[in-house]
């Protein structure tokens, strides 16, 4: 019993002390040179470009069902008009961030650990070493430079056709004017909201795409070890962005508010 | 003659598994050395710390000179430039076509222009008979055509030392024939030091006895005169101890019941 909650306990420091070091290296071959300028574009569309049909139809059915489910509350006090109110401040500060991060860490999260995966596994990226190229700038770098980036901008879209289908259930099904709606949206919104729902993504998208590349990695035990490590990326990416999101959530309230 | 590779008292273990223990050898320039010995044995690792990509328990391990087993990822970049290795199965890059993963390296690299890089590449190609190959993937191909694009890959940037490991094995016996006999020329016509890590025991022998002349233009394998022959040194290697060197007639005239064993 002993032993097996030690090896549990080293192994748990072995991937903490691992990831530290991926990042540590991810950080110095994002700041010096060579740096891969086309692996990068390459990785801004497929992380980007490619997420954004998961994007607009989780955030567009987020947004419906926020103004369908508070619209019912909100009639209750007579305050059916402020619908918007509550879809623009849920969208933007927690359910736009949060459910495009767990969308990427189903789509990126897995893609990237799988294709990493697979690449350990068949000696490619020994061979990428062999051949004088470090897998990190290679490989880790563009990946965490898009995801950082792209995720920001996927959640202002997220949020943005979020509203818009709250507009559509809002003026079409709880019969609320267009003008009362998108006044009731901008009523909602403080700076400092917008300050929460554009910071927290690049810490999400960061966090999502840095586990799937050090899980991708870390794979070791054939076809079966590429399918355990798409498993534990999507695990450990999605509890990450709902932890992160609490923190970094925590801290913004206090620098902020 | 300054040795190439040099291994001495190379120790390496994975958690209790001892893999490799005392392992000692020399390479010299233009030579050849096989190592042999069952699966499991440690003959995989040897190349993977010859090219840093492991680092050894104990021992030294110099490559030209240059101790490899005490130096920085940055520090062995320089030293993998001449080195080629020629992985199992070929580890090809899967989402590249053949003329993006033979010129890797000079393409990556940029420092000869696209179209000299273009055109080593389709000489390379054309040294292993793929010239026609250039645009597929590495998925259309077959293993013994992967093979020997790894090859063309190992070889694109010009290097003085191969690494091959178990470059035949898996292959119909023509298609590894034609592996070993590229292996002939790199080493008798481009001076390639080579390190051949199988368990192929014809492969083994017949890169050992046998070599590449140029006449008339043309490529010709011929039977290789008792001192080429002897230049290509055999160890073998059981559970992780080097437990033969010597040339492949020596090999053959072994008293040792796990090499007679072996080679029977």
């Amino acid at each position: 019993m002993f032993e097996l909650l030690e090896r549990w306990l080293k192994n748990a420091v072995l991937e903490v002390q691992e990831y530290v070091r991926l990042q540590a290296a991810t950080i110095r071959g994002a700041t010096s040179r060579p740096f891969y300028y086309r692996d990068t574009i390459e990785q801004f569309d497929e992380i980007g470009v490619g997420s954004l049909t998961v994007v607009l139809l989780t955030g567009f059915f987020t947004g419906a069902v926020l103004a369908l489910q508070s619209g019912i509350t909100l009639d209750q006090f007579g305050a059916r008009p402020f619908v918007g109110r509550l879809v623009s401040a849920s969208m933007i500060k927690e359910l736009g961030p949060v459910l495009t991060g767990l969308m990427l860490a189903g789509r990126i999260g897995s893609g990237i650990a799988a294709e990493l995966g697979s690449m350990v596994v068949t000696d490619q990226i020994n061979a990428l070493r062999a051949l004088g190229t470090d897998p990190v700038r290679k490989l880790v770098v563009p990946r965490v430079l898009a995801g950082f980036v792209m995720t920001p901008i996927l959640t202002i879209i997220a949020d943005t056709v979020g509203m818009l289908g709250g507009w559509l259930i809002a003026v079409f099904q709880l019969r609320v004017a267009s003008t009362v709606y998108w006044n009731a949206v901008i009523d909602g919104l403080y700076p400092d909201d917008a300050w929460m729902g554009i910071i927290k993504p690049f810490c999400l998208g960061y966090v999502i795409v840095s586990i799937g590349c050090h899980v991708g990695l870390r794979t070791h035990g054939g076809t079966q070890g590429v399918g355990r490590a798409t498993t534990q990326s999507v695990v450990a990416a999605s509890v990450a962005v709902i932890a992160v999101d609490f923190f970094v959530t925590r801290l913004l309230i206090t620098l902020l508010y | 003659m300054d040795a190439s590779v040099v291994l001495k008292n190379v120790s390496l273990s994975f958690d209790d598994k001892v893999v490799l223990k005392d392992v000692s050898f020399e390479l010299l320039p233009g030579h050849t050395k096989v190592i042999l010995g069952g699966s499991g044995s440690g003959k995989s690792t040897i190349l993977k710390l010859i090219l840093g990509l492991l680092k050894p328990d104990g021992g030294t391990i110099s490559v030209n000179g240059k101790r490899v087993d005490t130096m920085s990822e940055q520090e062995l970049m320089t030293v993998r430039s001449h080195i080629g290795m020629v992985f199992q199965e070929g580890a090809l890059f899967d989402s590249l076509s053949v003329e993006e993963n033979v010129g890797f390296k000079l393409y990556e690299e940029g420092n000869i222009p696209v179209d000299d890089a273009s055109r080593r590449v389709q000489e390379v190609l054309g040294f292993v008979g793929l010239h026609e190959f250039v645009d597929r993937m590495p998925s259309e191909l077959s293993g013994g055509q992967r093979r020997r694009v790894a090859i063309a890959r190992a070889m694109a940037a010009k290097p003085g030392i191969l690494l091959y490991d178990e470059a035949t094995t898996g292959l119909d016996p023509i298609t590894a024939m034609t592996v070993d006999e590229e292996m002939i020329k790199l080493r008798d016509l481009e001076g390639v030091t080579s390190i051949i890590v199988t368990h192929q025991l014809r492969d083994a022998f017949f890169v050992a006895t046998h070599e590449a002349v140029r006449q008339n233009g043309s490529i010709h394998i011929t039977q290789a005169d008792a001192q080429k022959a002897d230049e290509a040194e055999f160890v073998m290697l059981r559970d992780g101890v080097v437990s033969f060197e010597g040339n492949a007639s020596e090999l053959r005239a072994s008293k040792d019941p796990y090499i007679k064993e072996f080679l029977s």
